[in-house]
């Protein structure tokens, strides 16, 4: 405790300003499910990869000029002339890529143990809105380098809102502020690309509130019973996240130092140009889903519809799954849906990636109907029909009996 | 409208969508800086460099790089100053108010060859020389592209119908380019005596501008692998440390 502490300075702070108080009870007397396996790393490991993007986009931000002249020419002055500017962009840059592969694993982990469901919808629909939060400034932050994909990526998101009925031309000449994109869309997506980091932090913070409230669900999907079913938070998970961070940062590493425009499109490489249009404009690979359902509808306004649809019927999951059995493990039937959810939304990327021709049209609509189905007929469906497994009645029993450890039928632990 | 805008892709050398599907893959080459650990044969991306200046730079700019970078590819100060120098480059306005003309210096941007994009099209059959300093990253597998673009020249099969002043190749996207063979067997003299053969030129110039387009590789895949060792070893200790730690949980 900070006020038994042996320090006078640290007792004196404390009194004033509870920060001591305040670290001691987030983190080493938050209690744990002593449980949560690997796919519990990728919360924390997301928090991480934020400070990275916000620290390697600061001093990128030193560097860049947003004009459209300029832009271009500025990125390439990073590469070539400003000091491990190269590293500090390709982190950035790959860094986005690796931000949505941690942040989808975050959210599949959440829908295949029901860590949605009450009591935690709120921070469920909190963190939606950081996914929300992160699509605009992946978009507006990949305008930034002034390629051809940057441009053509731009006009082709930016023209979705012209089929908003009556006002979406209007809306379209607001939002780049003239009768094209041009020098003040590019000014306004970088102002928009710098703040819009700070208040994903903010609502971060409110994610981890929310959190706190009621601790980690965990893979059993049980609430804990009592002291012997929880850890504290440090040393036990601080410890396991790094752990996580080290493989992480390998597999991050091979990328930016190996390669570096793996997951780029070469097209952003030639500088932009509004007289002449990529053969296929396409967005970055975390979009392609989003894209494929958008092209899946022969009308404008559906597409776009659907599409936002897409994101919009996450916030409404918590509602939608009827089941009160929380963790996948227990639902034979609902486990087989999320493997096929997950594989319709690789279908979706693969589908997204591809021109909008033959096969692709029909397996596109294919699997965007799937996407839908999946949340607002199966889920409601399944909570009703589905017989779950018998539940453990506490998280320490399984932990006990299962593992075949010789030393597992040990007393219930101890706080060392 | 539509046509005027594929007519003006054509010519611009970026082909329709239709067009690009039928183009054959270039077929991969061995490259000194492919692969993990590899790097710049120096020699060859300075042969590369003399094929650019006596052959390409007519056309093609090569303008994120400036004179003084040639010393990372092995000339020296004085052979920089002298490449340098040999370029015109447009200065002012002095102290009377005039432009006036001067050697290059190393400090230079590499002097594009027209003052506009107008002006290129209009001595290149309207088609546009794009700036080379990027090019083996702006196209996908770009060395391998390049080389076969290339060595990728040829009579075009019986019954295709060419462009005016269009030039068949294999693997251009829609196989029409404006640009006409560039390289011939022996039409640059090696310093170094290699022998000028067609293969081997495209090989030095595609080195010569993958160096350019990323002229960071070395110490970039350099750094990678101290950083990944480090890692490596840091992760083990960290999972000994959490074996630890979670000795008494399990």
């Amino acid at each position: 405790m900070a006020q038994q502490s042996q320090s006078a300075l640290i007792r004196w702070v404390d009194h004033r300003l509870p920060v001591f108080s305040f670290m001691q009870h987030e983190l080493h007397e938050y209690p744990t499910p002593k449980n949560l396996n690997y796919w519990w790393n990728f919360g924390s490991l997301a928090g991480i990869v934020l400070v990275i993007m916000l620290v390697t986009g600061i001093f990128l931000a030193m560097q860049y000029t947003p004009h459209t002249d300029h832009a271009f020419d500025s990125v390439e002055r990073i590469m070539r002339d400003v000091n491990y500017g190269w590293l500090i962009r390709y982190v950035h840059m790959n860094g986005a890529s690796f931000f949505f592969i941690v942040v989808y694993i975050h959210i599949f982990r959440g829908l295949y143990y029901g860590s949605y469901k009450a009591p935690r919808e709120l921070l469920w629909i909190l963190g939606v809105v950081i996914l929300l939060l992160m699509m605009a400034t992946a978009f507006m932050g990949y305008v930034l380098p002034w390629g051809q994909m940057s441009f053509w990526g731009a006009t082709v998101i930016t023209n979705l809102f012209s089929a908003v009925p009556l006002v979406g031309e209007s809306v379209v000449t607001w939002l780049w502020g003239g009768f094209s994109v041009d020098n003040p869309t590019l000014n306004r997506f970088f102002a928009l690309h710098f703040l819009l980091p700070f208040v994903i932090v903010g609502v971060v913070v409110v994610h981890i509130l929310a959190l706190h409230q009621h601790g980690s669900n965990n893979p059993l999907g049980i609430d804990r019973k009592g002291p012997q079913d929880a850890i504290p938070f440090h040393p036990y998970y601080t410890v396991k996240d790094l752990f996580g961070l080290g493989v992480f940062l390998i597999a991050f590493a091979a990328f930016v130092f190996f390669a570096p425009n793996y997951m780029g499109h070469p097209d952003n490489y030639i500088p932009a140009n509004p007289l002449v249009t990529p053969a296929h404009i396409v967005p970055e690979w975390y979009f392609l889903p989003f894209y494929a359902i958008l092209r899946a509808v022969p009308d404008k306004l559906g597409g776009v519809l659907l599409m936002f649809g897409a994101v919009a019927v996450l916030f409404l999951v918590p509602w939608l799954d009827t089941s009160r059995v929380r963790s996948a493990r227990f639902r034979p039937v609902y486990r087989q849906f999320f493997w096929l959810l997950l594989v319709d939304c690789v279908v979706l990327g693969w589908v997204g990636a591809n021109p909008p021709e033959g096969a692709f049209i029909t397996i596109g609509r294919i699997a965007t109907a799937w996407y839908f189905l999946h949340f607002l007929v199966i889920l409601p469906l399944l909570g009703k029909l589905e017989r779950p497994l018998p539940l453990p009645t506490s998280i320490s029993t399984p932990v006990l009996k299962g593992g075949g450890l010789a030393g597992a039928s040990a007393a219930p632990m101890e706080k060392p | 409208m539509r046509k005027i805008l594929l007519a003006t892709l054509l010519a611009a050398g970026i082909a329709g969508p239709a067009a690009a599907a039928e183009s054959p893959k270039a077929p991969a080459q061995e490259w000194s800086f492919g692969g993990l650990f590899g790097t710049l044969d120096l020699a060859s991306a300075q042969r590369g460099f003399q094929v650019y200046k006596e052959v390409c730079a007519t056309c093609h700019g090569l303008y994120h790089l400036s004179y003084r970078n040639l010393g990372d590819i092995g000339f020296n100060e004085e052979e920089v100053k002298a490449i340098a120098a040999q370029a015109t480059v447009r200065d002012g306005p002095n102290d009377q108010g005039e432009m006036f003309d001067r050697p290059g210096r190393p400090s230079d941007r590499f002097v594009r060859p027209f003052a506009n994009e107008k002006a290129a099209r209009a001595t290149n059959n309207g088609a546009y020389p794009p700036d080379l300093s990027l090019i083996t990253k702006a196209r996908a597998d770009g060395p391998n592209y390049i080389y076969g673009l290339l060595t990728g020249y040829g009579d075009p099969p019986p019954g295709t119908v060419m462009g005016e002043g269009m030039n068949w190749n294999k693997y251009f996207p829609g196989h029409q380019i404006a640009m006409p063979p560039p390289l011939t067997a022996n039409g640059v003299t090696y310093s170094d005596g290699t022998p000028s053969s067609v293969e081997q030129m495209a090989k030095d110039l595609v080195t010569f501008l993958a160096w350019s387009a990323e002229p960071e590789m070395e110490q970039r895949k350099r750094t990678g692998v101290k950083v990944i060792l480090f890692l490596l070893v840091l992760t083990g200790l960290l999972y000994a440390v959490k074996r630890k730690v979670w000795a008494a949980v399990h």
